[in-house]
């Protein structure tokens, strides 16, 4: 596998592992750490051996944010023609689950690559913020859209416009955090959560995902159509076949991703 | 360095001492930030294993320095700014603290001295809940840690009478840990910060991690809590350790991870 210089990444037991590698700037996120990030989750998204994405920070900060040093002196045509949020938007495009596991500071940018994870597992202590605000910008990766659709407009805009930290606790109460563990164990317990959904039907994971999804942006009608036609799908499985036999003659099911 | 406090560390032992013994240790900004700046560099220190907080002179501490207090003062932003870190500080830091209170531990410095794990109290020492007697109420979290030791009742009399507590009475009441005579006082100090110091450390930040959850959780999520703590502590040296030496009978020795 090649070197990354912001990255590092390895794949063990069906899970591919990616881990922001910037300790000592708190794994401020610059350009072409996104753009590492995001060729390799596109490389997990076809490799076979890959089931479950795992996103983690090295150090004591899963991201402190953007590298504002990188950015100071853009102009508005610079970042047009840059188009750097380009490659957020291949992150939404992933198909296979993206678990992060996240401590320490999580904020602006490092707030928003959370966001674009799946499921968040959290270590106590954990503080999540958007501190935009505060340098006369604002988030531009997806945080005022994801944050909203999560939390809803009035605390999304409280907490954007305040820059407010938010403690891991108040996280989970509002949805966005799915297990807070103790820091010691985050990695562990992370883990364990990737290989619970890595035994699970590959495909039937993927279309739960993709199903999901659209509830966010499908009205209810769009969304329920989109639904059954995947469901219809999973039927011309191997792993459906296998899912229904095995419960019907009362043994563990042996999924293939087929 | 610090100017409010005086901080040295050896053998293990940090020890924190309050130094403004003219003015009977009261707090002044300056001296919030030292303490709280101090016990964090504690608790990030390797080689510290136990921390104490204790005062220069006859005083332990006698609260705000009423001198830096007026009519703009915002009381509530004093806390926010001053003493809420200070006490947080304490409250994140995970390895054990004791207050030795040498003398008088009164409104604020009694809110120091409930903060920490233990609290030795020389026989000349006293606490008051002073706040009532200028027209405030217990602060630094104070109200706080003292209903958890005393209970309401007790917490409630102690904070509206604002009467000193003398240090017998004190242990009766089951606000410190004991009552230790004057002649003898820097040697059992010194005795009980050493052998805490040689716990195995990171079991005790566990169980004051552990015993905050106990207090905030239902029993269900407090059980699943406790088995990650459990892990957590498994995987320490210390713990095999322990273990290593129980079966071969002899003394274990810790080294703090």
């Amino acid at each position: 596998m090649r070197e990354y210089a912001f990255i590092e990444t390895k794949v063990e037991d069906y899970i591919g592992i990616i881990e922001l590698n910037r300790p000592k700037q708190l794994n401020a996120l610059n350009r072409q750490m996104i753009k590492e990030i995001v060729q390799v989750m596109e490389s997990y998204d076809q490799d076979d051996t890959v089931r479950v994405i795992l996103l983690k920070g090295k150090g004591r900060a899963f991201s402190a944010g953007a590298d504002i040093d990188e950015m100071s002196n853009d102009d508005p045509i610079r970042l047009e023609l840059l188009n750097q949020f380009q490659d957020w938007d291949r992150l939404s495009l992933i198909k296979k689950p993206i678990i992060g596991a996240v401590q320490g500071f999580v904020l602006g940018g490092g707030f928003e690559l959370a966001l674009s994870c799946d499921v968040l597992i959290a270590a106590e202590g954990a503080e999540f913020s958007f501190p935009e605000v505060n340098l006369g910008v604002m988030p531009g990766a997806g945080g005022t859209q994801r944050l909203t659709k999560l939390v809803g407009r009035t605390l999304a805009l409280e907490w954007i416009w305040s820059a407010k930290r938010i403690q891991v606790e108040e996280a989970q109460s509002h949805g966005f955090v799915n297990r807070i563990v103790s820091g010691e164990l985050l990695e562990e317990e992370a883990l364990k959560f990737a290989k619970m959904i890595a035994e699970k039907p590959p495909l039937a994971i993927r279309l739960i995902k993709d199903s999901v999804n659209k509830a966010i942006d499908y009205s209810l009608y769009e969304g329920m159509q989109y639904e059954r036609k995947n469901f219809y799908l999973l039927f011309s499985s191997e792993d459906q076949k296998e899912g229904m036999n095995a419960f019907v003659e009362k043994r563990k099911p042996k999924f293939q991703g087929k | 360095m610090f100017t409010t406090i005086n901080y040295e560390c050896h053998e293990g032992i940090s020890w924190i001492k309050l130094n403004r013994p003219d003015k009977l240790n009261a707090f002044i900004a300056e001296m919030n930030r030292e303490i709280t700046h101090a016990v964090r560099q504690a608790a990030k220190d390797e080689e510290v294993r136990c921390i104490v907080i204790t005062g220069e002179g006859r005083a332990f501490c006698s609260g705000q320095d009423l001198a830096e207090v007026n009519d703009d003062t915002n009381h509530g932003d004093l806390l926010r700014n001053h003493y809420t870190p200070m006490v947080k500080a304490i409250m994140a830091c995970e390895k054990p603290i004791i207050a030795a209170v040498n003398g008088v531990a009164a409104g604020a410095g009694f809110s120091l001295a409930l903060a920490c794990d233990f609290r030795l109290a020389s026989e000349k020492a006293s606490f008051i809940n002073a706040f009532v007697n200028i027209g405030l109420i217990p602060d630094s979290g104070n109200l706080h840690f003292l209903s958890h030791l005393v209970g309401r009742a007790k917490a409630i009399e102690i904070s509206v009478l604002g009467e000193k507590i003398p240090a017998q009475k004190a242990l009766e009441l089951g606000v410190i840990n004991r009552v230790i005579p004057q002649d003898t006082w820097q040697k059992e100090v010194e005795e009980f910060a050493s052998k805490l110091a040689k716990m195995p450390t990171k079991a005790i930040g566990l169980i004051k991690r552990y015993l905050t959850l106990a207090e905030n959780l239902p029993l269900d999520a407090y059980l699943e809590k406790e088995a990650e703590g459990q892990r957590i502590a498994g995987l320490t040296k210390d713990a095999k350790e322990g273990v290593q030496a129980f079966i071969e009978k002899r003394q274990p020795e810790y080294i703090g991870q």
